[in-house]
């Protein structure tokens, strides 16, 4: 049923949150520290669990999942009309300058990491 | 008569009318993106519309809930609410498959990390560089820079105002939108022709819908192979910005 799909989506997702709130706390700034992405991730390692063992989600229950996925844009849609965006003009240069920088900067770094994922040979960077 | 109607049904049913309120600003950013021939852009484009109309409710209302300020839109509170936006994010991640992550080896794994570094340091350089003072703050536009979902985020976890959210939102599109547009333009430069590259391009940028949008105006087989590692990219932002990223922030600014 379509409804598995929504089931199994919003178990990782509160399971995650509860994980990365409890985390906050321990960590002591509070809020939610990661619990979208610790979500996702427990999504992937179930759908790799029922894989192996029936091989994968029923068509309606991977329904239920497809569908969340794509109203995902529409609902980011109806997150940016609601910001104040007004102020965000105001002081515009920043996002301008954060975003554009960011993104030139990473598509001209491509070739290098290329490079060095492929000779085995780099430790990372720093994470921030 | 007409208005006591229309506010009986704000009242209940603001949420499914924000439904229909979304489609039609989807319809509008389609057509447009399909008039001008960038059929691929309608999701950004779908998105440049909401903010100019959250900018254009901000001016008539002077409040600082963009379109939900307005009584009939209230619904948007709840269809763009942090509950809604993360259920969805979720989803996301269904079709990333464990043996294609270990797949992606090494290559993805070191460009997940140092893309979403590097995005985070220019963003949180640039917000310091241009007045900001607040490392809750400078942590926020510095995630925005990593995708449009980090920032907000990293934003609600953090407890910043709305302004410095709409700010990060607002870098994360920026950079959405200029992967779209640049990527087919760069791709022969930056030799992305093969998987291997594709993921690490992925990793880099990170921004799921600039990525696929990218890749598949440069070539339509790529698309998965950088859509899988932009998928990791903002799940890996959400959890280190706000807790490592954020902490470093605080130690240096």
């Amino acid at each position: 049923m379509v409804i598995y799909g929504l089931g199994i989506v919003a178990g990782c997702y509160f399971v995650g949150n509860f994980v990365g709130r409890f985390l906050g706390q321990l960590i002591g700034i509070g809020g939610n520290v990661g619990g979208v992405g610790l979500a996702m991730l427990l999504l992937v390692i179930v759908t790799a669990r029922i894989q192996k063992k029936q091989g994968g989600f029923s068509e309606k229950t991977s329904k239920g999942i497809i569908f969340l996925s794509s109203i995902y844009i529409p609902v980011v849609v109806a997150m940016a009309s609601k910001q104040n965006v007004l102020a965000a003009v105001e002081g515009g240069a920043v996002a301008f300058l954060a975003g554009g920088v960011a993104t030139i900067g990473a598509m001209l770094l491509v070739p290098v990491i290329s490079k060095l994922g492929s000779k085995v040979s780099v430790s990372g960077g720093d994470e921030a | 008569m007409i208005t006591k109607v229309l506010n009986s049904i704000i009242g209940r049913d603001g949420f499914i009318l924000s439904f229909a309120f979304v489609a039609l600003i989807m319809v509008a950013a389609y057509y447009i993106a399909k008039l001008i021939k960038q059929e691929k852009m309608g999701s950004a484009f779908a998105i440049i519309a909401g903010l100019v109309v959250a900018y254009i409710a901000g001016k008539f209302t002077g409040g600082t809930k963009g379109i939900a300020d307005i009584p009939i839109f209230s619904g948007f509170l709840i269809l763009g609410g942090s509950a809604l936006r993360d259920y969805t994010i979720v989803s996301t991640a269904y079709g990333v498959k464990m043996e294609n992550l270990k797949k992606a080896g090494l290559a993805g794994i070191v460009s997940l990390i140092v893309g979403v570094s590097f995005s985070f340091i220019i963003g949180a350089i640039i917000a310091k560089l241009l007045g900001f003072t607040d490392p809750k703050e400078i942590t926020t536009i510095a995630a925005g820079a990593v995708t449009f979902i980090v920032g907000p985020v990293t934003g609600d976890a953090l407890g910043v105002s709305s302004e410095i959210i709409a700010l990060s939102v607002a870098a994360g599109v920026v950079k959405s939108v200029l992967t779209m547009i640049i990527t087919p333009l760069i791709a022969k430069k930056i030799k992305l022709d093969n998987p291997t590259t594709a993921m690490v391009y992925g990793g880099m940028i990170g921004t799921t819908s600039g990525v696929a949008g990218g890749l598949a105006a440069t070539d339509i087989k790529l698309v998965p192979y950088g859509a899988m590692t932009a998928t990791f990219y903002t799940g890996l932002g959400t959890l280190v910005c706000p807790s490592i990223g954020y902490l470093i922030i605080n130690l240096i600014f």
